[in-house]
This record gives structure tokens, C-alpha cells and sequence, in this order.
């Protein structure tokens, strides 16, 4: 068995000497905090956070995530980040000239687009602008989804996981806060990435996975199509 | 949440998958003929007179059957009496609503009762206590708790499974509880056209994309014994032969593995 990190259920106690206590946990006692989540703990020189297994995701300001277009308004489409509530994107935060009611030509029902979080109130309304370097609607490709959680474990420090599976598989990989993945490349290798990153899915609370994914992507070499870039 | 959530299937997710049909593998990597992962758990729920439940894929339904003494049908005074129900629960997708059932959970209902019913797997000759008064009334009422596609398969083998294990309450009336009698095990199959390609065990993408649906059951003679085609497309007579064959020999795999 690989080793894990630290297990807490709602309500355990979190050890801790100096480090603040961040994300899931709340006060129970004095200079004691509890976990909120069935999560694992994540510690580093300053901070302690408990990141769940699974659970929604909510957006947050200059979030980039990947959403999907339900529905089309007069000059708005309504758009599936893939949370309890839906987002809105309205025609002039997109890098096209639109006019009121014809929005239909430039994102159709069913598109998906890579967008970013603009503004979120109280209620939980947010809005979705397309206008950022980067942002745009997807076009071909693939796209999978994992839980929101465990989205910062495929991204890995500084990147390194989702890059080292997308030069691996030469594959082109986006990663939306939200939990969907875009995956683009020849079929047989975006296949191989989806198991790759399945697994980083299934082993997010163990330690030493980098070096396991670097192993695994090693073995499967033979499998992965080169003349994909 | 569901891949699909509110039945809108992407333009990229269809293109991917019938970029795969191209080379002969599907969406999720399959063969054609390949079933997802399934799990059957019976005698699930300890108090009911028997039960099922049945993980295929991510598709995820309860079965429980409920078995008592009742009036048997006039015309059929000599029979035992047997009824099926599908309950879409609300949870199970975000399209799913509690209310009245509707057209896709009766269809549902009727696909799996034909199978059993037909196949002749229970023998409702022996559920009869009281000829023209009284027989055994059998319940089969399945619960689907997750839905990502191919529902009638999943049913159909959780109130197979359910059934296989159970009891008559004999004792309930003075006498002394017995299995339910069963004669054989049909296995259905459903197979949908995608661009041409029959594919067996559709998931939700694939059943969105699909043009046409046939559900056939078939039992370990090797017979057919319940036939339902669904959607608005069409199957060639030749399609429809290696349909017969697909779900014949997958369901002898799935007979051995699951359902002995």
C-alpha cells in the first residue's frame, strides 16, 4: 500500500502548533478548530486547509473555468459551470460584435467555452466574461469532469502534473477550476491522458504520486501516437 | 453530477465519440460489445421478500419485489399475478421529476416485464393458493437512484437478480415459506445505431446520439423471447440479425457471470 496523508472526518480535531487554519474547518473551543469536511489535511509552512473529496463547486472571482451554453436570451446565454447554480454570459463581455438577438452564430446550445468568473453576488448569481487573454470557445477535442476538489491535485505545484501528462501524451490539455477538463489531440492519446488523469483523480490523497504518474506515463510510451504536435 | 445534466449533449463530445466509431472503439474506450463494469448485491434490503441492487456504469438502480396473497385476474383464474413498476426518482438525473410516471419509466416497466413475463421465468401455475380466489401477487418495483443511460439492461437484471432470490412468505398464512419458482433466466440486451455502428450498453451520451434502439431478451436456450424497438430511426434487416446475435452472446457472458 502507498502511504496517504492525513484522513479527517467532520468534527476531528486538527493537530496544529503554529499554522493558521485556512479553508474547511471552523472553531471549536478555544484555539481549537474542527474539520468540516470527510477530507484530506493540507499543511504547509503557513497555512493548514482541509480539501474534501468530493462536493460542488462554487465559483469564486477570476476563476477560469470551462462551461457549457444551456440556453440563449436576446443578448444572453446561460451557461452550465457545472454547479448548483447556473452563470450568465452576456454579449458584450465576449470578444465578438454582436448585436441583440442574433448571439446565436457565435455560441450555439451545447458549446462549450473556456471563460472566467467576472463578477459573483450574494445570491450566487455570477457572469462569465470571454474577454481575457486566453478565453475562448472550445472547439474539438473532448471534455471529461472530476470532482471540483480535486482539481488544484491535477494541476499539480506550479503545473507540473498536467504538464507532464500533456507532454507525455501530446496531448493539449485545459483545466477549469470547476472540475471540466478540455482534452484536444489525436483520439488514442486523449484516451491515455483521460487514464492518466483518472488516476491522479483516484490517488489525490496519496503521497508520492508524482513520481507514480511519471512511472505509469513511462509504460504506456509505447501506446502514445508521436505524430500528434 | 451527470456528464449531461439536462439531456443537452455538446457538439464536442459528439464529434469525439464518432471520431472513436471511426476506428472502432467507442466514447469511453469500449469495444462494441463491451458492457461497463456491472455489480449485482441481492437480498440488498433485508425485509423485503427480495431484492437487488445493480451498478452499471454509473448507472445505479434498487430493485425490491414484494410478494403477498390476492385476488388473481378473472380471466386468468389458474395464474399467479405479476406487476412491474419503474420510479424515476428526482435524484436519479436533473430531468427526472417525482409526479405520475411517465412515457419513459412505462416503457421501461413494460420492457422489463415482457422479458420475464414472456420468458416464462417464474411459474405462476405454482402461485396459486386458491384457484380463482386466491394467489400469489408478485411486486417487482424498481428504483433508479443514478442514471448515465441504459436503464432497461439495468432493471431488467436487478429484477432478475431480485426475483432468482425470492421467498414466498408462506408462513404468513400458515404454511411454510418457499422459493419463488423459477424455470430460467432471461438476460436483455439493448444495443443502439450510432453513424451505423450497433454498439451494445449505451451510456447517456450515446443513447442521446443514437438513432435508433432495439432491447431484445433472450434466455439460456437460446431463444428470443421479448423484442422492443425504440427512437425514431431505423434498422436494416441485416442489423437486426447481428443485433439478434450481439445480444445472444453477450447475454450467455453476462447469464454466466452475474445471474448464475
Amino acid at each position: 500500500m502507498t502511504e496517504t496523508k492525513q484522513i479527517v472526518i467532520p468534527g476531528d480535531e486538527i493537530e496544529r502548533t503554529n499554522e493558521k487554519v485556512r479553508n474547511g474547518a471552523y472553531k471549536c473551543g478555544q484555539d481549537k478548530y474542527c474539520s468540516e469536511y470527510f477530507g484530506i489535511v493540507q499543511r504547509n509552512e503557513q497555512f493548514i486547509d482541509i480539501v474534501p473529496f468530493t462536493g460542488p463547486y462554487f465559483p469564486r472571482k477570476d476563476d477560469k473555468i470551462i462551461g457549457k451554453i444551456l440556453e440563449i436570451g436576446p443578448s444572453m446565454w446561460t451557461v452550465d459551470i457545472n454547479s448548483p447554480y447556473h452563470s450568465l454570459l452576456h454579449m458584450n463581455d465576449t470578444p465578438w460584435r454582436t448585436s441583440a438577438g442574433d448571439i446565436k452564430r457565435y455560441l450555439a446550445i451545447g458549446d462549450y467555452i473556456y471563460g472566467k468568473i467576472m463578477s459573483i453576488n450574494e445570491l450566487r448569481e455570477s457572469w462569465v466574461t470571454l474577454k481575457d487573454a486566453g478565453l475562448r470557445k472550445l472547439e474539438g477535442g473532448h471534455i471529461i469532469s472530476i470532482p471540483a476538489p480535486k482539481v488544484p491535485r491535477i494541476i499539480g505545484k506550479g503545473g507540473s502534473m498536467v504538464n507532464m501528462i500533456k507532454d507525455a501524451t501530446g496531448t493539449r490539455i485545459v483545466v477549469g477550476q470547476n472540475g471540466l477538463i478540455w482534452l484536444d489531440g489525436i483520439p488514442k492519446n486523449i484516451m491515455i491522458a483521460i487514464d492518466a488523469i483518472k488516476m491522479v483523480e483516484n490517488e489525490a490523497h496519496t503521497v508520492g504520486l508524482t513520481d507514480r504518474m511519471e512511472a505509469y506515463l513511462e509504460s504506456k510510451k509505447g501506446e502514445i501516437d508521436g505524430n500528434s504536435k | 453530477m451527470p456528464k449531461d445534466a439536462l439531456g443537452v449533449l455538446s457538439e464536442i463530445k459528439k464529434s469525439f465519440i464518432t471520431k472513436q466509431i471511426k476506428e472502432g472503439r467507442r466514447g469511453d474506450g469500449r469495444k462494441p460489445d463491451e458492457y461497463r463494469e456491472l455489480r449485482i448485491q441481492t437480498n440488498y434490503v433485508p425485509r423485503a421478500n427480495g431484492s437487488a441492487l445493480v451498478e452499471l456504469g454509473k448507472t445505479k438502480i434498487l430493485v425490491g419485489v414484494k410478494i403477498d396473497a390476492g385476488e388473481p385476474f378473472p380471466d386468468t383464474p389458474n395464474l399467479g399475478v405479476f406487476t412491474t413498476n419503474v420510479e424515476l426518482l428526482p435524484m436519479a438525473f436533473p430531468t427526472f421529476e417525482s409526479g405520475p410516471p411517465n412515457e419513459m419509466s412505462i416503457e421501461v416497466a413494460r420492457v422489463v416485464d415482457r422479458g420475464i413475463r414472456e420468458s416464462k421465468m417464474v411459474d405462476f401455475e405454482k402461485l396459486v393458493i386458491e384457484p380463482g380466489k386466491k394467489v400469489w401477487v408478485v411486486f417487482v418495483d424498481i428504483n433508479v437512484l443514478d442514471y448515465d443511460g441504459n436503464l432497461f439492461d439495468a432493471c431488467s437484471y436487478g429484477a432478475v437478480a431480485a426475483l432468482k432470490t425470492a421467498v414466498v412468505p408462506g408462513s404468513k398464512y400458515g404454511g411454510k415459506d418457499t422459493q419463488l419458482p423459477i424455470n430460467n433466466t432471461p438476460v436483455s440486451v439493448t444495443i443502439v445505431k450510432l453513424d451505423d455502428v450497433m454498439v451494445c450498453d449505451p451510456d447517456l451520451e450515446e443513447e442521446q446520439m443514437s438513432t435508433t434502439r432495439v432491447t431484445i431478451t433472450t434466455t439460456e436456450d437460446g431463444h428470443i423471447r421479448a423484442m422492443q424497438k425504440g427512437d425514431l430511426g431505423y434498422f436494416e434487416l441485416d442489423e437486426i440479425r447481428k443485433a439478434i446475435k450481439m445480444s445472444s452472446d453477450t447475454g450467455s457472458i453476462i447469464r454466466e457471470k452475474y445471474l448464475k
